[in-house]
């Protein structure tokens, strides 16, 4: 792909990369633009950790969605359908447990939500894996028919969705002790959004971990830079592709447990609504970097608090305009992936 | 001769599928005379305004090559046009031409910019940003109340010589009452002829085989000194147009605009489904898919209704064959034929006679 000029031969000076890191920037400087515009600091701390919580979830879920497209080109517009399919489980998991979830005690609430999680995200993976064979692989290398049938795929699965657990919207309730919220001074955090944080957190140091300190990390990364010169090396990037889609699927999932959980109700048409949101967040972010994602998805939720408090109105498109900006300023994201 | 002119040389090259066009035809012409009632009439009216709607969706599609899911944003500007101006303006017909063509004018506007900005990109950047573009507009519509009646939308009167009140003749002819709403179907009829033929010439001219080329390898169309930023541009801009009239002709129809008759995502799946159904890259393809899915969407409920009641004794079955999952099958058949019949039910039909041949 890229001619190999003599710079890139010489062994002494394999130049370091110095880390891009103005993108960093943008949440502290949006989080520092809104604490005069809200007036309060109360305020701006609950939302500020709304926003945190909501971008949490988001990065959660679109993670797995702009890996995929980083490696294969593959942009799957069904995605939503993982997250219907995780609430949904959700509901069945929680709605047999009640007796635990209705419990005041912590750990009993846990112990019946992280099944809930495990359990959907076990299936949305198992279901990724038939998603990428039956619907992906045929269509290999032919956008035009990949975003039809990635679509076809979704209309499907909701159908599908429907015969199992109907076409009504179901209520999701908190277990009792995740209800509530904090007092930090004047500031009331709702404890829900603080475990959304932390579930997120966690979620993005293991991705982190795994993406930087281990070797599949390593040809993932290398894989989404340039596909033909890890194959020329001897690694099969479709098995790679495979475990990256069920992962994302199955994150998916626990994504779509999370946003069940942080909406309280359910409904198949709640994937496809958070489609556009996904698609917005990796656009921000540079469509392959899991970074970029993660900047991007934090920016979305941040603003949408903030733009919900302050002018109800304009928060139906802050996204859109927070895109728009973020291109102006960089036209391939924040973080491009190379070969683009 | 004079049918192939009509045509625009572009003949169904294939014995079943005219015969099949003819029958959608006249189908539609006899529709008030054949099938006395409401329903029969408003599915016919609304399998000729997706006639329009859909060609130009395979336009845009099946000749350039692009996807895009702002199309019916376009459909919603000209539904809102007509339903905006004769709410303000009274029941004329001047009404009708300043909302038909003030809408023209926005989606022109809209689709030139979309087009200018963002056809450059890789098609599946295309796609997600006209899908992000497209949900704003929605919410846009629904949330200037004021002026597009929100989540409500607005009802109007139409014109009187299209309204119910209006009557021919005291005899009913044939047993037909001849009033307005007949008056309007029949115009709804020839409107969607002209549009559709209209089209034909389109893509039949050498402009169309320009979208074409660029379909089959934009690469190799550049080199061979086409500009295809400006050809992919002019053919989104020609696809909005007819997006438009065809919305203009729905709110006619209606005498009602709101969000979900023209906005809504469903529908964009709906065109969608019956461009790729019926054959993306032939407007005959749009005829038969749009015909065959409003038909399926009116009628196969009752079908499955009565399969689902045969079948109550048996869980899954049941649910399968439950009559609001009418679009799971339709979905199923969708992805079917994207990878097993590309061409669709009218590609097909076209191999099939030319094997024969």
């Amino acid at each position: 792909m890229n001619a190999v000029t003599p710079s890139t031969l010489a062994l002494d000076a394999l130049p370091t990369v110095r880390p891009d890191r103005i993108p960093l920037l943008l949440l502290p400087v949006l989080a520092l633009v809104a604490i005069p515009l809200t007036g309060s600091f109360s305020t701006w701390v609950t939302l500020t950790f709304a926003g945190l919580a909501m971008g949490m979830i988001i990065f959660i879920i679109a993670s797995g969605l702009t890996l995929v497209f980083g490696l294969m080109d593959v942009l799957n517009f069904g995605h939503g359908v993982f997250i219907t399919l995780g609430a949904f489980l959700a509901t069945s998991v929680l709605g047999r447990m009640t007796g635990w979830t209705e419990s005041e005690s912590l750990a009993r609430n846990l112990l019946a939500v992280l099944p809930a999680m495990a359990a959907a995200m076990a299936v949305a993976g198992g279901v990724g894996l038939a998603f990428e064979r039956l619907i992906i692989r045929p269509v290999y290398g032919q956008p035009l028919k990949q975003i039809m049938i990635t679509m076809g795929g979704m209309i499907v699965g909701v159908e599908l969705i429907k015969v199992i657990w109907g076409a009504q919207a179901i209520p999701l309730p908190l277990p009792v002790a995740f209800r509530g919220s904090l007092l930090f001074g004047e500031a009331a955090v709702e404890k829900y959004r603080l475990i959304s944080v932390v579930i997120g957190l966690c979620v993005f140091a293991v991705m982190f971990w795994v993406l930087s300190r281990t070797k599949v990390g390593l040809l993932i990364r290398a894989g989404v830079q340039d596909r033909e010169m890890v194959e020329s090396l001897g690694y099969r990037i479709g098995r790679l592709f495979i475990g990256v889609f069920v992962a994302g699927s199955a994150l998916a999932g626990l994504g779509g447990v999370m946003w069940g959980l942080y909406q309280q109700t359910v409904t198949p048409e709640m994937g496809g609504q958070i489609n556009v949101l996904l698609f917005i967040v990796i656009i921000i972010g540079g469509m392959g970097s899991v970074g970029g994602c993660f900047i991007g998805s934090l920016l979305v939720g941040l603003m949408a608090n903030y733009a919900g408090f302050l002018a109800p109105k304009v928060a139906l498109f802050s996204n859109i305009l927070l895109m728009v900006i973020v291109l102006m300023w960089r036209p391939e994201g924040l973080y491009p992936v190379g070969k683009r | 001769m004079i049918f192939s002119r009509l045509l625009s040389g572009d003949l169904p090259r294939s014995r079943v599928l005219a015969v099949l066009l003819l029958a959608i035809l006249a189908g539609l012409l006899l529709t008030p005379f054949a099938f006395p009632g409401a329903k029969a009439l408003n599915v016919a009216a609304k399998i000729c305004i997706f006639i329009v709607l859909v060609s130009s969706f395979d336009l845009l599609l099946g000749y350039t090559g692009i996807v895009s899911f702002a199309h019916t944003m376009f459909f919603g500007i000209g539904a809102y046009g007509v339903a905006i101006a004769l709410n303000r303006m009274g029941p004329t017909w001047t009404g009708v031409a300043v909302g038909v063509a003030a809408a023209l004018l926005l989606s022109l506007v809209l689709s030139l910019l979309i087009g200018l900005f963002s056809l450059r990109v890789k098609a599946m950047f295309y796609a997600m940003i006209t899908l992000a573009v497209a949900t704003a507009f929605q919410t846009f519509a629904s949330q200037l109340s004021d002026f597009t009646g929100g989540e409500d939308g607005l009802t109007f009167k139409v014109p009187e010589l299209l309204s119910p009140g209006f009557s021919l003749s005291e005899h009913p002819f044939l047993g037909v009452s001849l009033d307005g709403r007949l008056i309007a179907f029949y115009l709804l009829v020839a409107v969607m002829l002209v549009l559709f033929l209209l089209m034909l010439r389109i893509v039949n001219s050498p402009f169309g085989r320009v979208l074409q080329a660029i379909r089959e390898n934009a690469f190799r169309a550049e080199a061979l000194g086409y500009r295809t930023v400006v050809y992919r541009t002019y053919s989104n801009v020609l696809s909005a147009c007819f997006a438009t009239l065809a919305g203009a002709l729905l709110a006619l129809w209606l005498r009602y605009n709101g969000p979900d008759t023209s906005l809504s995502f469903e529908i964009m799946i709906d065109i969608l489904l019956m461009v790729v159904i019926g054959g993306m890259g032939t407007l005959y393809g749009s005829v038969v898919g749009a015909t065959l899915f409003i038909i399926v969407q009116n009628y196969l409920q009752d079908l499955m209704k009565l399969a689902s009641e045969g079948m109550s004794k048996v869980p899954l079955v049941r649910d399968l064959l439950h009559p609001d999952r009418w679009l799971l099958w339709l979905g199923i058949l969708f992805v079917l034929s994207v990878y097993r019949f590309p061409t669709g039910i009218v590609g097909k039909l076209r191999a099939k006679a030319r094997a024969k041949a």
